[in-house]
């Protein structure tokens, strides 16, 4: 029962966190300040990447019954998860309107959230993975429409809820003829089921129903429609998180299904996933190109790096899981450093929205600028930055894969993305046209959190592109896990 | 005896569902639902499944209904307006939906190896499903209790005023 | 071996779901038959301080009632849960391997749900008359 106990640590300590800061949020009197709850929530998120790297001193296995599971491929995502957590926890501890009494619920929302999400990584029982999925999902679209004052923060939060629950529908269909193809929900027992079946018609109609749910929460092509609107409405600090840690744990899944639970069927998944991994790639980069605002232009470009990490799935089983897993870092650290630098300049309530406005950015503030540079570099995929690792182990995975035309559709289009990027770079790098209304905007002000957050995620690319060895060792050690 | 009424209730619940589609007022399709959601009940009982009949009732056809006829009044919604979106979505939805019955059935009436429930007398009784539950399934069952306390706190979050309303409103 | 067929013990719930039926029809039908029927403007009027007639039936309610209703919903799911638990509470230590082990699991849930009361209490939700949740 004890080593139970620590199998699920994680999750535990983040949901006791949460639990601590509705509490202390409850007892505070209605008008007071809460941003001093950060003091719990950011301790609390540390607790549980610390609890997640003590797991790798437990041997791989499983507890509650073969419902959840550690292993280096949990630790991995667990690791990257709580990071993402932490990032965004300081972003919104210093963009979030520091008059507003309702952070409380900001915190522990992300909190819950994060445990769902750790616990989508390491669910083997699909009914984990069902309500794990939606602890991760709710708190996420409540936290979508955090800015009530505004038109669109609702609609992003309704919209994201609609589709949402939708797909999660569909999810719970597949695992449901899952359960009757196989009698089982366990992902061991499904697997061991399948391998043995005659007829995989039913498992296929099965699988095909849980992908539709899966590739709606990581955002790939055909159902792709809520990105762009969903980024624009909700707040930035939010985005950041929204547009990493749950795709994260999505692809987890994504990961556990296709190659733990179904890997005999590859021959059928995989030419599936290389339309999905090109559709999203060329719909993501062609819609950007048309895109005026920050965050829509962001939006459909997160689509498009949702294709070119699928375009790893086309890799055999110990390459392709690696540089799956290695992507999904390497896009994490920079989409969260861009969405930091976005929301800094901008605003909360961004008066700043369109690529146009951006102009100027980098005489009036220098810093802010030149990481906007940066990141957009590393998102093109230029050397020294982890964006190129990503898209290089994944393309090449794919070639190792024998999937020659999807890597060379990848290559075409991170060229058509270079594009967009060097536009909003050159935008920022650009002298401000009348010096009066540029000059007469506020310099963004960086705290010492969100300071703290650029930080990590400037390192976190930074090392991911110039020394990828130790995170690639970790996503090959994940990868060998999953088999 | 059971056939009968399978047929009897899984007709009413098709009929129920497809009110709920065509009426115009909100608050007519919601009762339609009451009445899908009080035929699935049946049904779950013709398969045996008898707690899930007595939550279905109490959960769906009680206070989610509950729910769902204060929440239209809250909006105070009228008629529902046939725009050219919305028939679109029509024209382009059925056909797609009947498709992916036609698929969904077809998979199902052609799958060979597959288990089958029968209409019949036996009931798997809440106690079996308890033992099941309160062992095996724990960590499910406790993780239960964190998504419901993030309904309340979404809840909560949800139906407050924003900030900067208050400025808005004075 | 049991000679009545199991869903046979459902008939009590429908004569009595017959019984509630036919015992509001046959009052109103009664009343209408029976009764005699001289409206004037005065008893037609609302009594007291009762509600309009006529007018829109779906008028606005305030968000107080979307909050009850949805915390109802919650609360009435965490209880459906407590009825298979108190089914098998006795059989529990048997299954479990443990004394205990099936107290402190509804505790732990219990626990959350008791996290959540004291939030709604405390932000008052349910206090209507203090406008501290901004509702």
């Amino acid at each position: 029962m004890n080593t139970d106990l620590l199998r699920i640590l994680p999750e535990t300590i983040l949901v006791v966190a949460g639990i601590l800061v509705m509490l202390i949020d409850a007892s505070l009197p209605p008008r007071a300040q809460r941003r001093g709850l950060i003091w719990v929530a950011a301790p609390g998120t540390m607790l549980a990447l610390w609890a997640s790297l003590i797991q790798l001193r437990l041997d791989p296995g499983t507890a509650f019954f073969g419902a959840v599971e550690t292993s280096p491929f949990t630790i991995f995502f667990h690791v990257l998860i709580c990071g993402i957590v932490l990032v965004a926890l300081l972003l919104a501890y210093d963009t979030l309107p520091r008059d507003s009494h309702h952070q409380g619920e900001f915190y522990a929302l992300v909190l819950f959230g994060a445990s769902g999400m750790c616990l989508l990584t390491g669910a083997v029982e699909l009914l984990v993975v069902f309500i794990a999925l939606e602890i991760s999902s709710i708190s996420t679209y409540i936290l979508a429409g955090y800015r009530k004052h505004t038109g669109k923060g609702p609609e992003a939060a309704i919209k994201y809820f609609l589709l949402g629950s939708f797909a999660t529908g569909f999810l719970l269909y597949g695992i449901a003829l899952i359960f009757g193809a196989t009698g089982s929900t366990q992902i061991y027992e499904v697997a061991h089921k399948a391998a043995s079946a005659q007829n995989h018609t039913f498992i296929v109609l099965a699988l095909m129903l849980m992908l539709v749910g899966i590739l709606f929460k990581v955002s790939a092509a055909p159902f792709h429609v809520w990105t762009p609107d969903v980024y624009e409405g909700a707040p930035s600090p939010v985005v950041a998180l929204l547009s990493t840690a749950p795709k994260a744990a999505a692809f987890a899944l994504l990961l556990r299904v296709l190659y733990q639970m179904l890997p005999d069927l590859r021959s059928l998944w995989m030419p599936l996933l290389w339309v999905i991994a090109a559709a999203s790639m060329t719909i993501g980069n062609l819609a950007a190109l048309r895109q005026q605002n920050v965050k829509r232009m962001l939006a459909y470009s997160s689509i498009a790096h949702a294709g070119y990490l699928l375009a790893a799935f086309a890799g055999l089983a110990d390459k392709g899981i690696a540089a799956a897993a290695f992507y999904i870092a390497a896009y994490a650290a920079m989409n969260v450093g861009i969405f930091a630098v976005v929301t800094l300049i901008s605003g909360y309530d961004e008066h700043l929205p369109l690529v146009a406005d951006f102009r100027g950015v980098l005489y009036r503030s220098p810093l802010l600028g030149s990481l906007l540079i940066f990141f957009l570099i590393s998102l093109i995929g230029i050397p020294f930055t982890g964006g190129f690792f990503g898209k290089f182990y994944s393309f090449s995975a794919a070639v190792g894969g024998g999937a020659v035309v999807l890597a060379i559709i990848g290559l075409l289009n991170s060229g058509v993305a270079a594009a967009y990027y060097v536009r909003l770079a050159v935008t920022v790098a650009q002298k401000p046209e009348n010096g009066m209304s540029q000059a007469a905007l506020p310099v963004p002000q960086i705290g010492v959190a969100v300071g703290a957050a650029l930080l990590f995620t400037v390192g976190a690319t930074l090392w991911l592109g110039i020394a990828p060895e130790p995170i690639l060792r970790a996503a090959e050690n994940a990868a060998h896990a999953l088999q | 005896m059971h056939l009968i009424l399978f047929i009897v209730f899984a007709g009413l619940c098709l009929a129920g569902a497809l009110n709920l589609l065509l009426q115009k007022h909100p608050i007519n399709s919601a009762l339609s639902l009451v009445v899908v959601m009080t035929s699935l009940a049946v049904l779950y009982l013709l398969l045996g499944a008898e707690f899930l009949a007595a939550a279905q009732i109490i959960v769906y056809a009680g206070a989610i209904m509950v729910l769902f006829t204060f929440v239209i009044m809250l909006l105070n919604a009228g008629r529902e307006e046939r725009t050219l979106g919305s028939k679109a979505a029509v024209a382009l939805g059925f056909p797609a939906v009947a498709a992916i019955l036609a698929v969904i059935a077809t998979v199902i009436l052609k799958a060979q190896d597959l288990g089958s429930v029968s209409l019949s007398d036996g009931i798997t009784s809440t106690e079996e499903l308890s033992r099941v539950l309160f062992h095996e399934l724990l960590l499910p069952f406790e993780v239960t209790s964190v998504l419901i306390l993030i309904a309340i706190l979404g809840a909560v979050s949800l139906a407050r005023k924003g900030h900067g309303d208050q400025e808005a409103g004075k | 071996m049991n000679p009545i067929p199991y869903h046979w013990q459902y008939l009590p719930l429908l004569i009595q779901i017959v019984v509630a039926f036919g015992l509001g029809t046959s009052m109103i039908l009664g009343s209408r038959f029976v009764g005699r029927h001289r409206n004037s403007k005065t008893k037609l009027a609302a009594y007291e301080c009762g509600v309009e007639a006529v007018g829109d039936a779906r008028g606005r309610f305030s968000v107080r009632y979307y909050m009850v209703a949805m915390l109802f919903i919650l609360f009435d799911v965490e209880a459906v849960f407590m009825m298979p638990w108190a089914v098998i509470y006795r059989k529990l230590p048997e299954i479990t391997g443990s004394r205990f082990f099936g107290f402190w699991e509804m505790i732990v849930y219990l626990g959350f749900v008791a996290v959540g009361i004291f939030y709604i209490v405390r932000k008052g939700i349910l206090d209507w008359s203090l406008d501290k949740a901004d509702l």
